[in-house]
Order: structure tokens, then C-alpha cells, then sequence
């Protein structure tokens, strides 16, 4: 009964439910847990989404190890190191953060300050990642050709590694980038134009014997995109409709669009529960500085964002693996 | 004040376990993901690889350590515990379950729009 009836009324206890404990455990770390399951019911619903569609279209999903091959400063093709360096960051700010709370629980005002400081520093290095990959992603590496009907056709080489249209294609024209100072004044600025128009694409790699075409389609037995061979590949190509590069919510030089939309929506609603966790740890971080919980007499906040953060770092574990790995 | 208000141990040593085990799992995991092993990579069990298997296990090895020490999970009530985690392991298993199996269900009866040829 001690648990449904309000037995304090004085405004100090408003927002820690009185001195009822329910399930042993005070009333905000209960909500807060509440609050982590149905979240967690959310994302696991957009990563069943993920699924769904993926199983839908699975014989020509992207492969996301031809999809994320990106580490600063250095050029080439490797995949998982950056997304690798990405969760290392996320577990280490989630052990400060177990620390901050473990120095919390012994009223070390100093230590938890650091190491709040830590996890803080550590969310921005991954928030930053993350933008930096969304970049990559936006920008593209190669460049793809996409059909009437919106599937995309990839160039590769000899042996069969993916290049980019910078590689071969002559370009004979320069098309400028229409904006409003340099075009009509009522026009609306032009989204951004490929870099080669398609008869450039389509005639340099007729030209051009060494550059093959890759669909979609996986072949199963090797796990890897389908070759066609260059009279197919020319005759696909008449029904071509444009150059793509990069990716945006309609069109991606990577595969089905769905894969791009589920990567910038999944990672993107991640990416802003990290940003709103941030700001919370800064919230707290100020309110250890003043003294707040020293007075309180417990650090019991502390362990409540720390009970976001951690369900920040879970959630990425499952992206990680969803996206990245299977 | 530690003497004063002290009554938790220091869980300090634990808390760098954990670490190692997370970091070991997510190095394997990179590991496996970069060279996949064509024993592994090219095999077929209950509707997906080896290799995606043990991927699924060890997310689930790190979910666990994330969830039950750094989130205390271990030290609350085993009622609070299994009201957390009983409901959201089976609402996500159900719902897993349900849309992979109609994702491959779309996949077939729409073949004609979802096929790639």
C-alpha cells in the first residue's frame, strides 16, 4: 500500500514521488526506466522497419561494406574501421559515465565532475563521427547510373572493383550550376547537378573496353553484386535516365532508395537521442559544478542520465550491428 | 565525506571488466566483419549465415554487460528487472519475428515489382 498512497506532500519532494519507493527504487529511476522500454519498443519498431524491407528486397539490397569504406585521411577502401572507432567512443563515454555515478555514490564532488566532463567530450567526438559519415554518404564516392524504372547500375573495373565516374568519363562540356545571381532572377535555385551529364557517362564507357557495369542483383553463391557483360551493359544502358551521385530521400548511387531513408531516419533519430543526451549531461554537469546534489545530500541525478546515456550506447550497438554488420 | 556518507563500495574494478569484455566483443565482431571467413560467411542456418549468427550472439553479450552493470540492472529488484526486460525481450522478439517473415512474404508475392531482372 506504500507504494500507491502519497505519504509527503511538502514541495521538496514533488518531483522525487515522496518517500514511496516502489519496486525498491525511487520513483524518477523507475520513470526513467519506463521511459528507456518504450523507446527501446520505438527503435526496435524503425529496425524491424529496417528488416522488413530489407527482407522484401533481399536479393538486391545494398551490401554495406561496399557502402561505408570512409577513414579520415586516408583514401582507399575500408570498410568497418571508422564505425568500429565510432562505438569504441560511445562504450568508453558510457564507462565514464558509470564512473561519474560510482564517484557519485561516494559523494566525490571532484571526480564525478571529470569524469561527467569525459562523457560529455566523448558524446561530441561521436556526434561529430556521425555527421562526418552522413557526409560521405551525401557527397558518394563513385557515382551510378539510375534507370527509368530507379534501379542504379554501378562502373567497375577489370577486376570487378567499383570506380568511380571520375575514373574514366570524358567530359566534353561543362555544365554550370544554375543559382539565382548567375540565372533568371525568379528562377528557384536547381538542385545540385551530377558532375557528368549521362550521354558523357554512357559514351566513355562504350569508349572505353576495361569498364564493366554491376547491377544490383547479389549473386549468393559469392555474396557479391552481379556482373553484365558489355553488350548487355550497353543495351541496359539505352534505358537509362540519369547520373546520380551521392544520395538524398529519393535517389542513392547505392542501391534501393528505402536503404538510404532507413539510414539517414534510424541513425539520424539515434544521432539526435545522442545530441538531447548531451545536452542533458552538460544540464547536469553545471549542476554538479554549483554544489546541487552536494546539498541534495545524493547524486541519485547522475545516475538517472546515466541511465539515458547507457540506453544511448545500447541502441547503438543493435544500429551497429543492423546496419553495418549483418 | 566518503566516510561520512559512504555506504556504497567502489564498483570501480568491475566497471573496467566490463570495458574489456565490450571491447573485446566489438574487436572480434570488427574482426569477423572485415575478414569474414568464407567457412563461416557462405553457410546457411535457420534462414541466415554462421557469420551473421555470431554477430547477432555477441550483440547480444554486449546488450547484456551494458544493461546489467552499467545500468545496474544486476542490483535492482529481480521484479523491477523482469518488468523491464521480460516486456521489451518479448515485444521485440514478436515483432522481429512477424515483419521478417512478411518481409519475405512481400518479397515473393510482389515478386514482379521486387525482383531485380
Amino acid at each position: 500500500m506504500e507504494a500507491t498512497v502519497a505519504t509527503e506532500t511538502s514541495a521538496e519532494n514533488t518531483w522525487n514521488g515522496g518517500g514511496s519507493k516502489p519496486l525498491g527504487s525511487s520513483y524518477g529511476k523507475m520513470m526513467m526506466w519506463f521511459f528507456i522500454v518504450s523507446d527501446a519498443l520505438t527503435f526496435s519498431g524503425f529496425l524491424a522497419a529496417y528488416g522488413l524491407m530489407r527482407f522484401k528486397f533481399l536479393e538486391s539490397w545494398p551490401i554495406a561494406d561496399e557502402v561505408f569504406t570512409h577513414v579520415p585521411f586516408v583514401h582507399g577502401h575500408f570498410p568497418m574501421y571508422y564505425v568500429a572507432f565510432m562505438t569504441f567512443v560511445l562504450i568508453f563515454s558510457s564507462v565514464t559515465m558509470v564512473l561519474a555515478v560510482d564517484a557519485g555514490h561516494q559523494m566525490k564532488k571532484a571526480k564525478v565532475t571529470l569524469y561527467m566532463f569525459l562523457t560529455i567530450i566523448g558524446g561530441l567526438i561521436f556526434l561529430g563521427s556521425q555527421a562526418w559519415e552522413w557526409k560521405n554518404f551525401i557527397a558518394g564516392t563513385y557515382g551510378a547510373v539510375v534507370m527509368q524504372d530507379g534501379k542504379i547500375a554501378q562502373f567497375v573495373d577489370k577486376d570487378g572493383h567499383q570506380i568511380a565516374l571520375d575514373d574514366f568519363v570524358v567530359a566534353s562540356s561543362e555544365r554550370e550550376q544554375l543559382t539565382r545571381n548567375k540565372g533568371v532572377w525568379f528562377m528557384k535555385d536547381e538542385g545540385s547537378i551530377p558532375p557528368y551529364t549521362l550521354e558523357e557517362v554512357v559514351s566513355s564507357f562504350k569508349a572505353n573496353p576495361d569498364v564493366g557495369l554491376r547491377t544490383e542483383l547479389i549473386n549468393f553463391d559469392k555474396k557479391q553484386k552481379t556482373l553484365m557483360t558489355k553488350e548487355e551493359a550497353n543495351a541496359f544502358l539505352t534505358k537509362a535516365e540519369g547520373v546520380v551521385m551521392g544520395a538524398n530521400l529519393k535517389v542513392n548511387e547505392y542501391g534501393n532508395t528505402l536503404f538510404a531513408d532507413f539510414f539517414f531516419f534510424i541513425t539520424g533519430f539515434h544521432g539526435f537521442h545522442v545530441f538531447t543526451g548531451i545536452v542533458i549531461n552538460i544540464i547536469i554537469f553545471f549542476n554538479v559544478i554549483l554544489g546541487t546534489y552536494e546539498r541534495r545530500g545524493h547524486y541519485e541525478m547522475v545516475e538517472k542520465v546515466g541511465l539515458y546515456w547507457h540506453f544511448v550506447d545500447l541502441v547503438w550497438v543493435f544500429v551497429f550491428t543492423f546496419f553495418y554488420l549483418v | 565525506m566518503a566516510q561520512t556518507h559512504g555506504s556504497h563500495e567502489s564498483n570501480v574494478g568491475l566497471i573496467w571488466k566490463v570495458f574489456g569484455l565490450l571491447s573485446i566483443v566489438t574487436i572480434i565482431e570488427v574482426a569477423f566483419g572485415i575478414v569474414k571467413p568464407a567457412y563461416m560467411h557462405f553457410t546457411n542456418f535457420l534462414g541466415t549465415s554462421l557469420l551473421n549468427w555470431l554477430f547477432l550472439i555477441l550483440t547480444l553479450v554486449k546488450a547484456y554487460g551494458i544493461a546489467w552493470y552499467f545500468m545496474h540492472l544486476k542490483h535492482e529488484k529481480a521484479a523491477l528487472r523482469r518488468a523491464i526486460v521480460w516486456t521489451a525481450v518479448f515485444l521485440i522478439a514478436y515483432l522481429a519475428t512477424l515483419l521478417l517473415i512478411e518481409g519475405g512474404h512481400l518479397g515473393e508475392i510482389f515478386e514482379r515489382y521486387t525482383s531485380w531482372s
